[in-house]
C-alpha cells in the first residue's frame, strides 16, 4: 500500500475527515437526546404542519412532474461524466478531438431543446 | 496486498444478491433495485481486471465510464416504464403486469 | 494482514450486507436506501483499486443520481404496496437457490483459472495522469470515440424516450385517470 503511497495520500484526508463529518452530525442529534427534557404529552407528538390539522399519510403520492426532472438531471448528470475527462485533456488534444466533443455536446443539445420545446421543464 | 481473486468474490456476491432480487421481488422498482446491484458487480469486475492486469491501458476505465451511462440510460427508461404502466394499470406487481401475456 | 487488507474487508462485509438488506428488507425506501449505502462501499473499494476518478462517477451518478431516481420512483408507486405483505413472489425459493448455486459455481471456477484470477499485487500504474490519459483515449480515434459518440446518442434515446413514457398521463387525453 505504502509503495504507490502518492495516490492513496489524497484519499487519507477523505478518510480521516468522513468521521468527522459523521461525528459533527451524530453530536447535536445525540446530545438533545441526553441533555434535553422529554415530558411528552399528545399536543406536543403531534405532527406540526403551519399549525393546522395535519391531512392524511406522511407518505404522500409525489407528482410525475419530480420523476421527469431527476430524468433530465440524470442524463445531464452522466453528460458532465463524459465531458470532464474530455476537459481535463483539453491541452492535450488536437483540433479535431476537441470537435468530438463539441459534437457529443450537441447531441445531447438537441434532447435539451426537444425537453424545453416539449414543455417540460415548465412546473404546472 | 490484496488478490485479485477477493475483488472478484466480492463483486460475484453483489452479483448473486442482485440476482436473486430480480427473481424474487414483487415490486418493480424492487427488481430494478436488483439489476442496478448486478450493474455494479460488473462495473467492480472491470476495475478490479483493469488495475491487475492492464493498468497500462485506460480501456479498462473507458469501458466502465461506458457502462455507467448505460446503467443510467437503463435506470431511466425502466423507472419511467414501471410509472406509465402504474399510471394506468395501478400496479408496480410485476407477476401482475402481464397484458402481453396469451 | 496490512491495513489495505483490513479496510477491504471491513467495506466489502459492509457492502455485502447492505446488498442483501436491498434485496430483503420490506420497506422499499429502506432498500432504496440500503442500496446508497453498498453503492458507497462499491466506491470505497474503486478507491483501494486506485481508480479515483471511478469513485467520484460512481458517487455522482450512482449515488447523486441513479438512487434518487430509484426513491422517486418509490415514492411515485408506493400507494399500491404495502409494506405487511410479504414482498417477494411464490419462487423465492428457487431465485434464492439459482443465486447461490451460481455464487458457487463461480467461486470453484475462480479457484481453478490458472493464472489470471491468481494475480497477487497490483502492476504500476503508467506515469502520466490517468483522467487526462482517460480523456484523451475517449476522443482519440485510435481510442474509443466511437463508443463515445454512440453513448451520446443512447443518452439523448434514453432522454427522450422515458419522456415521452413518463409524462404526465392528462397530455394523453386520458384526464381523470390520475386521481
Amino acid at each position: 500500500m505504502f509503495g504507490e503511497a502518492h495516490m492513496h495520500d489524497q484519499w487519507i484526508f477523505v478518510a480521516f475527515f468522513l468521521p468527522i463529518g459523521f461525528i459533527a452530525a451524530a453530536v447535536p442529534i445525540i446530545a438533545a437526546r441526553i441533555l434535553g427534557p422529554r415530558k411528552p404529552n399528545p399536543v406536543k407528538l403531534s405532527t406540526y404542519e403551519c399549525g393546522v390539522e395535519t391531512v392524511g399519510d406522511t407518505w404522500v403520492q409525489f407528482k410525475v412532474q419530480y420523476y421527469v426532472f431527476a430524468l433530465i438531471f440524470v442524463i445531464f448528470d452522466v453528460e458532465a461524466v463524459f465531458l470532464f475527462p474530455w476537459a481535463v485533456a483539453y491541452n492535450q488534444l488536437q483540433l479535431y478531438m476537441v470537435l468530438e466533443g463539441v459534437l457529443f455536446i450537441l447531441i445531447l443539445a438537441a434532447g435539451l431543446f426537444y425537453v424545453w420545446r416539449k414543455g417540460a421543464l415548465e412546473w404546472s | 496486498m490484496i488478490p485479485l481473486s477477493w475483488y472478484l468474490i466480492v463483486a460475484a456476491a453483489i452479483f448473486c444478491i442482485g440476482i436473486y432480487g430480480v427473481l424474487a421481488r414483487k415490486n418493480a422498482v424492487g427488481i430494478l433495485m436488483g439489476i442496478e446491484l448486478m450493474l455494479n458487480a460488473v462495473i467492480l469486475n472491470l476495475v478490479a481486471f483493469w488495475r491487475y492486469l492492464t493498468p497500462s491501458l485506460i480501456g479498462g476505465q473507458a469501458f466502465a465510464v461506458i457502462v455507467f451511462a448505460v446503467a443510467a440510460s437503463e435506470a431511466a427508461v425502466g423507472l419511467a416504464l414501471i410509472i406509465s404502466i402504474y399510471r394506468r394499470h395501478s400496479t408496480v406487481v410485476a407477476d401482475e403486469i402481464n397484458m402481453l401475456k396469451w | 494482514m496490512t491495513i489495505a487488507q483490513i479496510i477491504f474487508i471491513a467495506i466489502s462485509a459492509i457492502t455485502v450486507i447492505a446488498s442483501i438488506l436491498v434485496v430483503a428488507s420490506r420497506n422499499l425506501v429502506h432498500a432504496a436506501l440500503w442500496l446508497v449505502l453498498s453503492l458507497a462501499g462499491v466506491a470505497v473499494l474503486f478507491v483501494l483499486l486506485q481508480a479515483s476518478f471511478l469513485a467520484v462517477v460512481q458517487v455522482v451518478i450512482y449515488i447523486g443520481a441513479i438512487a434518487i431516481l430509484i426513491i422517486f420512483a418509490v415514492m411515485l408507486t408506493r400507494r399500491v404496496m404495502r409494506e405487511t405483505k410479504p414482498q417477494v413472489n411464490r419462487y423465492w425459493w428457487i431465485g434464492a437457490l439459482a443465486a447461490l448455486l451460481l455464487f458457487v459455481t463461480l467461486v470453484v471456477i475462480l479457484n481453478q483459472v490458472p493464472s489470471a484470477a491468481s494475480s497477487v499485487s497490483e502492476l504500476p500504474l503508467p506515469e502520466e495522469d490517468l483522467l487526462s490519459m482517460l480523456g484523451t483515449a475517449l476522443v482519440d480515434v485510435d481510442g474509443f470515440v466511437l463508443p463515445f459518440e454512440v453513448a451520446s446518442v443512447l443518452l439523448l434515446a434514453a432522454l427522450i424516450g422515458s419522456l415521452v413514457i413518463a409524462r404526465p398521463i392528462k397530455l394523453d387525453a386520458e384526464e381523470g385517470d390520475e386521481a
